[in-house]
């Protein structure tokens, strides 16, 4: 019955023509990006770390949220393949001018931006962008999701599938624990898409009760209210960072009994397999959500995430850039 | 085999031929993926002189990017040895408009100046849009420009050359 | 001017029943349906054959948007656009800026209503100042300012004693309270129906709790304090029930649904189509499907278009920021017509939702009848011809509605209001 029931991120021959969530995208598209970035992770040991796939191109990172350590992670992608990268952070300034969302995306297209990368506070707003561009015939302007709301954040989805692939291998047999704030989490939404269409079997999401989604078993996870069941007998265990605003108030009543029940210590992480490795999509909250002897403890992760993430978002900004789509 | 193609094989010997005792003893052998780096495996191994072999894939670097994307399954290059100050002979299987060597010896400067760049090709068919030329060749050959020539190999580590028509990309 | 209308199939939704008949007008009355009065002269004849002659439409929700929103719409357009639509006679919730607190604004915007249009309008006073929920307004001087009933539009009163007193003193003076139920705080900042859909796209949700608990509280006070409770815009499948449930109690209450939530879910908001943005939210097929069944059985008493102008400005926003509401004066014809075709409700009874019972609900005895001697408040429509829903379609100056595309049947051909051809196409 809507115009957008089609979603927006893929072209009419399947090709991507924007990222905007993994919900939905094909596992051969998620496929391809992750292969795509294996070559890009070599990039960075190189003498130069440049190549020049995106020569001439122009990459705006349209941060309406703030987020120094993405948007970093983006300019250093759009910078290893050479495009021009302009850093605007919008954040409330150009709203309460009564600029909207679209108004700015039509003044940046006018100066001929290629890539937006787009980090909005309101879920759905980079939807919003790329469905006016392929409206009003701008297809070949390519939209990132760098984060929407509690929505999604699919280069991060990717990188924490790059990671886990790169030390698991497969996927077919994987046990995911996915820990803490599911509830505002675009980072976990992400990965249990990503997760469930590579056939991960068993993807668990492990919180307290006010901080699950209704309904979440729908997306294909089961539901844990206790750490230990819920990290029983994983291969992957990936903590979610606590949003300050969240660590007092009617969702938890304190940062020291969420850690003592939900934060990751040593001994909670003994329950996990031998083998289990630990991801956390950063910036950690140093006993919040993770003892600090995990955090830098030999199962850890986190750090070849960070380095992992460049790749992944240079092989999907320069997947969605190759595919011009039709110019008007 | 395709008929009126050489034996990929015989080809392969008599580059090798023409190659030794011209080749610098120290020089790297880096193969174009992904004909060109069976071809680097196979020389190194034919002239049993030691030479270092490294891979490029040219993806990141091809100039029909604007125009077909980027190709899909794109490999990790492996150099893993100093290219700076390296005596390097580009290896591939077919030289042709002279686009992917541009492509490869734009990105071996990426990983460092070497001293010397030579190209050693099975076959070169003509073609050049680009001023290019081979230091080694094994075998020139007239094509059509409708087809491609591509390069196989058995599971034995055999090569074998057919002509197919051109793919539009 | 006498007018007959001559050869249609004219439908009373009080007595469910339709026949052929000419319908005569005269001195801005129903002077005769079938054989001609002795000595009437008709002015002008319509010729309504294979069309259907229906009493004028009764909508219980209009934004209007007079006073303070100008730029979304104008007594003008929304007029027009009702006409268009064969909505005779409709109430504007009191949530315009000010609110409809003040008997003078309410005076004002009957008399430049009145004065540009026939449409027979009648506003809804606020029940607290300024839509506050702290302090009860001037409820007489209202009533006596024109208001037929007193509620929060989407406002809802947080301070349940505040509540019981404001129930309290309308029924003192039987004033009709119309409330929407919504929990103060348990919807709080929520945007879409909390389930899978709302889960899937990181919207903020609204539980059905958020209905169902106030409702429960406003049928427990309405029981106590006996005012005559209309419970507005019901969307979840146990709101319908508790209603169910009251009314077999014996509770004086009725209800009414948005047009939109009899037919739309929460799977119609896509990849976050603002245009599917509602308060209370779209919710679940099982809600929908409860809330056709309630309208069928009569535990839902009228259908109100919810008509909410939004400019194009304030809808083309993600998906929590564009503001809810749709243009729908001009589709609650079709839309009801497409509802009682699928759930194969009989004409009369089906128009009763947007005619009589709504009506009732206004408390304006001829509003929705055809009848003798009634005003000639009339709908004159062609049940078959078929239109599509576009933005150059509508005469509202809100073009935005989800239904943007469709293809609907039942199309006006005449609207009277008194006795007079406001509409005619």
């Amino acid at each position: 019955m809507t115009g957008l029931a089609r979603n927006p991120q893929l072209d009419a021959n399947g090709g991507l023509r924007h990222l905007l969530t993994l919900e939905g995208l094909p596992a051969a598209v998620i496929t391809r990006i992750l292969d795509t970035a294996v070559p890009f992770a070599a990039i960075g040991e190189r003498e130069v770390k440049k190549v020049p796939l995106l020569r001439g191109k122009a990459v705006f990172n349209l941060f309406f949220e703030n987020s120094t350590r993405t948007r970093t992670t983006f300019e250093i992608a759009a910078k290893r393949l050479s495009a021009d990268v302009i850093n605007l952070n919008i954040g409330a300034s150009s709203t309460s001018k009564g600029e909207t969302v679209l108004d700015t995306i039509d003044n940046l297209t006018a100066m001929d931006a290629d890539i937006f990368v787009v980090r909005h506070s309101e879920s759905g707003a980079p939807h919003l962008i790329a469905a006016h561009l392929n409206a009003t015939g701008r297809s070949h302007v390519h939209v990132v999701n760098a984060g929407d709301g509690r929505h999604q954040h699919p280069t991060q989805g990717l990188l924490d599938l790059f990671t886990i692939r790169h030390y698991k291998k497969d996927f077919r047999d994987l046990s995911v624990a996915i820990v803490g704030d599911v509830l505002h989490s675009r980072v976990a939404r992400s990965l249990v898409s990503g997760l469930a269409t590579l056939g991960t079997p068993d993807i668990r999401v492990v919180a307290p009760r006010t901080l699950v989604p209704t309904r979440v078993e729908a997306t294909g996870v089961r539901v844990f209210n206790e750490m230990h069941k819920g990290v029983a007998g994983c291969d992957v265990v990936v903590m979610l960072r606590l949003q300050n605003e969240r660590m007092k108030g009617a969702l938890l009543p304190s940062t020291g009994e969420y850690f003592k029940e939900y934060g990751l210590t040593p001994e909670k992480l003994a329950l996990a397999k031998p083998d289990a490795i630990v991801m956390h999509p950063g910036p950690m909250n140093r006993g919040v959500e993770i003892d600090s002897a995990v955090a830098d403890g030999e199962r850890s992760v986190i750090l070849p995430q960070v380095t992992f993430g460049i790749a992944v978002r240079m092989a999907v900004m320069s997947i969605i850039a190759g595919n011009p789509g039709p110019r008007e | 085999m395709t008929p009126g193609l050489p034996d990929a094989e015989g080809t392969l010997a008599a580059l090798a031929e023409r190659m030794r005792g011209g080749v610098a003893p120290d020089a790297a052998f880096v193969g174009i993926y992904s004909g060109g780096a069976w071809v680097a495996d196979r020389l190194a191994t034919m002239l049993g002189a030691g030479h270092r072999v490294g891979y490029l894939d040219v993806s990141f670097y091809r100039d029909d990017y604007e125009r077909a994307g980027l190709k899909p399954n794109a490999r990790r290059s492996a150099l893993d040895f100093d290219v700076a100050g390296a005596t390097i002979v580009l290896v591939d299987d077919v030289l042709y408009t002279g686009r992917s060597v541009r492509a490869a010896i734009n990105e071996l400067f990426d990983y460092g100046r070497p001293a010397a760049i030579e190209l050693a090709v099975l076959i070169d068919r003509g073609g050049r849009e680009l001023p290019v030329e081979a230091t080694y060749v094994g075998a020139r050959l007239s094509v059509a420009r409708d087809l491609d020539i591509v390069l196989s190999r058995a599971a034995d580590g055999t090569l074998a050359l057919a002509a197919e028509p051109r793919v539009a990309r | 001017m006498r007018i007959t209308i001559e050869g249609g199939r004219v439908v009373d939704p009080v007595a469910g029943r339709e026949h052929a008949a000419d319908v005569h007008v005269a001195d801005g009355r129903i002077a005769a349906i079938g054989a001609k009065p002795a000595g009437f002269a008709a002015k002008r004849t319509l010729d309504a054959r294979g069309l259907v002659v229906a009493p004028g439409l009764v909508d219980l929700a209009a934004r209007l948007r007079e006073p303070g929103f100008e730029h979304k719409a104008t007594l003008e357009s929304e007029l027009e656009a009702a006409c268009a639509g064969g909505v005779t006679s409709l109430a504007c919730p009191p949530d315009t800026d000010p609110p409809l607190d003040e008997p003078g604004l309410v005076e004002m915007l009957t008399w430049r209503a009145h004065a540009r249009h026939r449409v027979r309008v009648h506003p809804v006073g606020a029940l607290t100042r300024k839509l506050e929920g702290a302090e009860i307004t001037e409820m007489a001087e209202l009533a006596q300012a024109g208001c037929v009933a007193f509620s929060q539009a989407d406002r809802p009163i947080a301070d349940t004693q505040v509540l019981m007193r404001a129930m309290q003193y309308a029924a003192t003076f039987g004033y009709r309270v119309w409330l929407r139920p919504q929990d103060a705080w348990l919807g709080r900042g929520g945007v879409a129906h909390d389930a899978e859909v709302a889960t899937r796209l990181g919207l903020a949700g609204v539980p059905v709790l958020a209905e169902t608990v106030a409702l429960a509280t406003l049928i427990a006070l309405a029981r106590v304090t006996g005012v005559a409770l209309h419970v507005c815009r019901l969307s979840s499948a146990e709101g319908v029930e508790l209603v169910r449930a009251a009314k077999a109690a014996g509770v004086a209450l009725t209800a009414d649904v948005a047009l939109h939530h009899v037919h739309l879910c929460d799977v119609d908001i896509g990849w976050f189509d603002p245009l599917a943005r509602f308060e209370p939210p779209l919710r679940g097929t099982r809600d929908r499907d409860a809330l056709r069944r309630g309208l069928a059985d009569g535990t839902i008493d009228a259908i109100a278009s919810d008509h909410a102008p939004v400019d194009d400005d304030a809808k083309q926003l993600p998906f929590a920021e564009a503001e809810p509401g749709a243009t729908a004066l001009e589709l609650l014809l079709p839309l009801t017509l497409k509802w009682a075709d699928e759930a194969r409700v009989p004409l009369p009874r089906a128009l009763a939702t947007i005619t009589s019972r709504a009506g009732d609900i206004l408390g304006r005895a001829n509003a929705g009848r055809i009848d003798v001697g009634v005003p000639a408040d009339l709908c004159v429509f062609d049940p078959r011809a078929a239109w599509r829903v576009e933005r150059a379609a509508l005469r509202s100056q809100g073009r935005n509605t989800p239904f943007l595309g469709l293809e609907v049947q039942g199309r006006v051909r005449a609207t009277l209001v008194d006795g007079e051809i406001v509409f005619e196409q």
